[in-house]
């Protein structure tokens, strides 16, 4: 069953303390709060105020902090049980773009938390990351970096293995395309395991960018993907059950 | 804009200087055209977005149809920029939902482009885009994938058009709007 959103305030530091006004917090790590998915029964909508300014906590506990724009990005999306195999709840995200108003809002929701935060990169994910990638980088001015599978970039590239199920695959990007020092945000349509992420993580991280966060659409928590990111915090606009 | 060099926009130039050539790939002889390049220069990225919206905006155009994974880049901008529904036309087996495919010749054997059921609907006006038309052959699959479920495709757009290679006129009497050609 599909569950809720979080939407809450871009720090640019880590907060030295972190105030959460309500039992849902994705962005930090070292804040996250057990049990947090028992809370979340049904589609109720939380905002964490993971801010450092009490004033920002207050604005948000007032508005309710429900973003009202995310059950219908939730809704749009299609699950499709027993694709790519059986017991696999595939989260198909084809029905959100044909939503024009649900995917202005995705974006917009990323472009919000993103603009004016000096990030320069956007790297997408092979092949769903390109659809959710470019109109974020286009709106924030950020280059757009693609991420793909072996063999498709046709000048250099570095690459960099990961895990699969059965066997590793490869992420690779042009040498060149980013530059150490840059700060970056790495998209994709979904987390799962958190390994093609991991991947590309490592791989910007070897060429001396910073990564500011993850952003995905849809996370599955119970396959614990955020625990592979190491520092990069991610944001996520829904989560779901894997199978 | 399509190939109407006496009054090119002066965006253009812009983005051709952008567009970076790669010989001998994916193979020898080829001189492949590398679009990433032109992604890493915010302007020229959005240089080539605001071109085609600025001629479809007004169109009435209802779906946008991107063909894997390149026109995937510079479909949805234009699509969210007019208001249009956005659907990927993908390899075989990627799309979850049921699906009808359009066949294709490759150099050597043949591909398929999918697209899911209900994604498009009868009386749809499609526009088709990729980052490059060559040969014209996924174009056309696009097309006729597009109309068999009933839409009317409009025009595709490409970034960059191969024109030796003829692919202009295998897209079934469709118009082709491409920014810049390569010769």
């Amino acid at each position: 069953m599909q569950s809720i959103i979080c939407s809450h305030h871009l720090c640019l530091a880590p907060p030295p303390t972190v105030l959460c006004n309500r039992l849902l917090c994705h962005r930090v790590p070292s804040i996250r709060l057990t049990n947090h998915r028992s809370a979340t029964t049904s589609l109720r909508l939380f905002t964490c105020a993971a801010a450092s300014k009490k004033s920002e906590i207050m604005a948000a506990a007032k508005e309710d902090g429900q973003d009202p724009r995310i059950p219908k990005i939730a809704s749009s999306i299609r699950v499709i049980p027993d694709f790519p195999k059986p017991g696999i709840m595939f989260q198909d995200i084809t029905t959100l773009l044909l939503d024009t108003e649900a995917f202005k809002d995705t974006i917009d929701i990323f472009v919000e938390r993103y603009k004016g935060k000096g990030i320069s990169v956007v790297a997408g994910v092979e092949a769903r990351g390109f659809i959710f990638g470019p109109p974020i980088a286009l709106a924030i001015g950020a280059k757009f970096v693609p991420m793909r599978k072996p063999k498709k970039l046709p000048g250099k590239v570095i690459s960099e293995e990961y895990s699969l199920e059965y066997g590793t695959d490869k992420i690779e990007m042009h040498v060149g395309a980013v530059e150490p020092g840059e700060r970056a945000i790495i998209i994709d349509d979904l987390i799962a395991t958190g390994g093609t992420l991991a991947a590309a993580i490592r791989l910007l991280e070897r060429v001396g960018v910073k990564i500011v966060e993850c952003a995905c659409v849809i996370e599955l928590p119970e396959l614990k993907g955020r625990e592979k990111l190491g520092d990069a915090p991610l944001f996520i606009l829904v989560t779901s059950d894997a199978a | 804009m399509s190939g109407n060099k006496q009054d090119e926009d002066p965006r253009i130039n812009g983005i051709k200087t952008k567009i970076r050539v790669v010989p001998d790939f994916p193979k020898k002889g080829i001189m492949f055209q590398d679009i990433t390049t032109v992604l890493l220069d915010p302007k020229a990225f959005k240089d080539t977005i605001d071109l085609f919206v600025e001629r479809y905006r007004d169109k009435n155009i209802s779906v946008v149809a991107g063909i894997e994974a390149r026109g995937f880049i510079f479909g949805p901008p234009i699509a969210l920029a007019i208001g249009a529904k956005f659907v990927p036309l993908r390899k075989p087996k990627k799309l979850p939902g049921e699906t009808i495919f359009e066949e294709y010749e490759l150099e050597y054997g043949n591909d398929r482009l999918e697209m899911h059921v209900g994604a498009v609907e009868a009386g749809d006006r499609a526009l088709v885009v990729d980052d490059l038309i060559a040969t014209g052959g996924t174009l056309c699959a696009a097309i006729n994938l597009l109309e068999r479920v009933g839409a009317e495709v409009v025009e595709c757009a490409c970034v960059i058009e191969l024109p030796e290679l003829k692919g202009r006129q295998r897209l079934k009497g469709k118009p082709l709007c491409m920014l810049v050609e390569y010769r």
